[in-house]
């Protein structure tokens, strides 16, 4: 591994931790969409820097740029304040129109503007090793390195410093207001420290696939926990996981660094998706189906608890009057079976003592609405699940 | 060319007319089908969808190897609705909410776009080049066939729209209703859903990847200011839609260097600012009017209530009082004093007021009037 390679790695695993960090909040609050906003939204904001300073790299350029960020949330937030549309409309209008103004700005000023909207929007990792940082003639790393480096370090003191009324202000901003710590101050604070990482990831990865960085590592974190730490601690892990496998899948196709790192983002999360312990795409549709047994179990006991007659209980009977299949009414008999609530003489079926006991604590459950405790009451029965 | 010689040129030059007519059917196409978008506050999904497509195109010309556009942007239409049905999945089957998926979806897709169109790029094939227009479109490559495409998809949506109109207008505004009545809301829901998709696939093209997703919400958000009533709000989308899309043409036309698609972009946000400021029952400028006529009436029956309880304390309500005691009182103007004189509730003798007759009766009743107002 040549020390070039291993400059890019660690360019994009630091992007990667940077995005991480606010994009679980975004995440948490329902902000999503808001850094896919800004990441459109800052090319004007580029553009005028670009003509200003002529650099890139420039602190000035990157303070323009995450001014333009903030503008474009005060801007969707103004909009949403009108009730004209409603919010998610606000901001689909808002960056389109931001980014094309950016657009035809390079375009009209295409000649002496070394600034590329392709750039702007995918980046190039590759390239970054070769622009140097030089100090008194020494070269002392590559400029994004420091950018990115600067904008990590100030986004882990901020997130030290503000931990807790991050954390407050996320999950109930109405306890974080009565205890003193404005939402609002919080909020903007942190829609301008995501606008920074975004201007600052830019020219890594690009505009498109800072999005990405922000929001696939969070969500696959949050899938898998519901702890703030654990889940910061997660997405950072998932974010340098992507950066890094991302960059061999690159060298090894010899193709975008940034296009696949979001491609390694997108097969992690699908993996999460899939098999997220109690949250993943396959333990949702099992608990789904135990769910759905369950309620045809209940149903079939409460059938028979209302009914003493013989020909009401009769198997066959079950099969035409409660509308069922007769495999699914043969998986609800075993199931009541083996959880000794009926008993079957001569396919005539009838209650036990414990079937008639859960029957009724359950409708009072039903009754009484509270769905909670129906859980506990089916623990206490020992209820086997099939 | 400025913009005089453009709007002579349209009817007889070829490349001129195409692109005019591609862009206004897009529009009218998009705006007409962005209504549903905004209204089923799926605005951002259009975002989504347009950023989805972009694998799809990618991996149709990786298998075909042709650069064929009807190939491609069935590629986009494919993986487009991958996409949207992916996003659906996240949002019922997990608790992530629809932003997150949203986002994931858009960068996601859009990251394995750029992976295979860099990979393709190195590929020892001389067709590659191009590809990348889709990125942000280039409304001058379009050709006569593609101007077909659009007018045949566009006329499809609007017969598919015309025959479920009934249906598409229920689900959008009460989706439970729909379901009680027995329609099959999972069907007009993805039969919706599929024409968005395709009217951002057909948009691609033209205005790109990027772009695309203002074209179906810009046309359809102002036009929502104009009026309460969807079918009303479909027709005006279309026009406004069709609209930006040939003022835009014929800025981007008449000047060097403008691509069409931003510029299409910024003249439906105008269609936008002028509707949100201008717009007779929701603008802004019309709601901050009425808002101060509504103070001003106000602060008027303010002043008249006041002067009607000093009144009351007198055997004659017409005693004049000075207009210093009034000087205390919020609400009281030298302006809300001269309209009380002008309606006759008033005489003003030099420093001193009194209450007329009329003023007296009117200021007796005004809560009772308001009353009558509301009823």
């Amino acid at each position: 591994m040549s020390n070039a390679q291993f400059e890019i790695q660690l360019i994009a695993s630091l992007v990667a931790i940077a995005c991480a960090i606010p994009g679980t909040f975004l995440v948490l609050r329902k902000m999503a969409m808001i850094s896919d906003a800004i990441s459109h939204s800052i090319l004007p904001g580029l553009v005028v820097g670009f003509f200003i300073t002529q650099d890139l790299n420039s602190p000035l350029l990157i303070l323009l740029a995450a001014l333009t960020g903030v503008i474009t949330v005060i801007l969707v937030e103004r909009i949403q304040k009108t009730g004209l549309v409603k919010e998610d409309t606000a901001i689909g209008l808002v960056f389109p129109a931001l980014f094309s103004i950016g657009v035809i700005m390079i375009a009209k000023n295409a000649n002496d503007v070394h600034l590329d909207v392709d750039a702007v929007l995918l980046g190039e990792l590759a390239f970054a090793p070769f622009d140097r940082l030089t100090i008194g003639g020494t070269d002392i790393g590559p400029k994004s390195l420091w950018v990115i480096g600067i904008i990590l370090l100030t986004t882990i003191a901020l997130l030290i410093a503000f931990f807790k009324e991050l954390k407050v202000s996320t999950f109930d901003a109405g306890l974080s207001a009565s205890l003193g710590f404005s939402p609002v101050v919080i909020h903007y604070g942190l829609m301008t420290m995501a606008s920074i990482t975004t201007v600052g990831a830019f020219d890594a990865v690009g505009a498109i696939l800072v999005v990405a960085l922000m929001i696939a590592p969070a969500a696959c974190a949050y899938l898998l926990t519901t702890d703030l730490k654990k889940m910061l601690g997660l997405a950072i892990f998932f974010g340098v996981f992507g950066a890094i496998s991302g960059y061999w899948v690159a060298h090894w196709l010899d193709a975008s660094i940034a296009g696949s790192i979001a491609t390694m983002l997108g097969v992690v999360f699908f993996l999460v998706y899939l098999f997220a312990p109690s949250k993943g795409l396959i333990a949702v549709m099992y608990r789904e189906k135990r769910q759905r047994i369950e309620v045809l179990l209940l149903t079939f006991l409460l059938h028979l608890k209302n009914h003493s007659e013989v020909e009401e209980r009769h198997v066959n009977h079950l099969n035409e009057h409660i509308n069922w299949q007769k495999v699914k009414s043969k998986t609800v008999l075993d199931l009541a079976l083996k959880n000794n609530m009926i008993l079957i003489n001569n396919k005539i079926v009838s209650l036990t003592e414990k079937g008639d006991e859960f029957t009724s604590q359950a409708i009072d459950y039903i009754i009484t609405n509270e769905d909670a405790q129906i859980e506990d009451m089916k623990k206490h029965f020992f209820l086997f699940r099939g | 060319m400025n913009l005089q010689d453009y709007f002579s040129l349209v009817f007889s030059d070829y490349t001129l007319r195409t692109i005019t007519l591609g862009t206004a059917i897009l529009g009218a196409v998009t705006g007409m089908l962005g209504s549903f978008a905004v209204l089923r506050k799926q605005s951002l999904l259009g975002d989504a969808i347009s950023h989805a497509a972009l694998p799809g195109i990618a991996l149709a010309f990786l298998i075909t190897g042709a650069k064929d556009t009807n190939t491609l942007l069935l590629g986009a239409l494919v993986s487009g609705l991958v996409g949207t049905f992916w996003i659906r999945g996240i949002v019922t089957k997990t608790h992530l909410k629809s932003d997150t998926a949203l986002g994931l979806i858009l960068s996601l897709f859009f990251g394995f776009g750029m992976l295979l169109l860099t990979f393709i790029q190195k590929q020892p094939n001389a067709n590659q080049a191009g590809l990348d227009k889709y990125l942000f479109g280039q409304a001058a490559t379009l050709v006569e066939s593609d101007v077909w495409l659009m007018a045949i998809i566009t006329g499809i949506c609007l017969i598919v729209m015309l025959l479920f109109w009934k249906e598409f207008k229920l689900l959008l505004f009460d989706a439970d209703y729909t379901k009680t009545l027995g329609f099959n809301t999972k069907f007009i829901d993805v039969l919706i859903t599929t024409f968005i998709v395709l009217a951002i696939v057909l948009g691609l093209q033209t205005v790109g990847v990027v772009l695309m997703s203002a074209m179906l919400l810009a046309p359809a958000a102002a036009a929502r200011q104009w009026t309460n009533s969807l079918g009303k709000m479909v027709f005006l989308a279309a026009i406004f839609g069709a609209f930006s899309g040939v003022f835009g043409t014929a800025i981007s036309a008449s000047q060097d260097n403008l691509s069409t698609g931003p510029v299409i972009v910024i003249v439906a946000s105008v269609f936008v600012v002028i509707s949100f400021i201008f717009s007779p029952g929701r603008g802004l400028l019309f709601r901050q009017i009425r808002f101060i006529k509504n103070r001003r009436d106000l602060e008027f029956q303010k002043t008249l209530a006041f002067m009607y309880h000093i009144a009351e304390t007198h055997e004659d309500i017409s005693h004049p009082h000075t207009i210093k005691i009034l000087n205390n009182f919020q609400g009281f103007t030298r302006k809300t004093l001269q309209k009380l004189v002008d309606k006759n509730y008033v005489t003003l003798d030099g420093a001193m007021w009194s209450l007329t007759e009329e003023g007296f009766e009117t200021a007796a009743n005004l809560y009772n009037q308001n009353f009558k107002k509301h009823e």
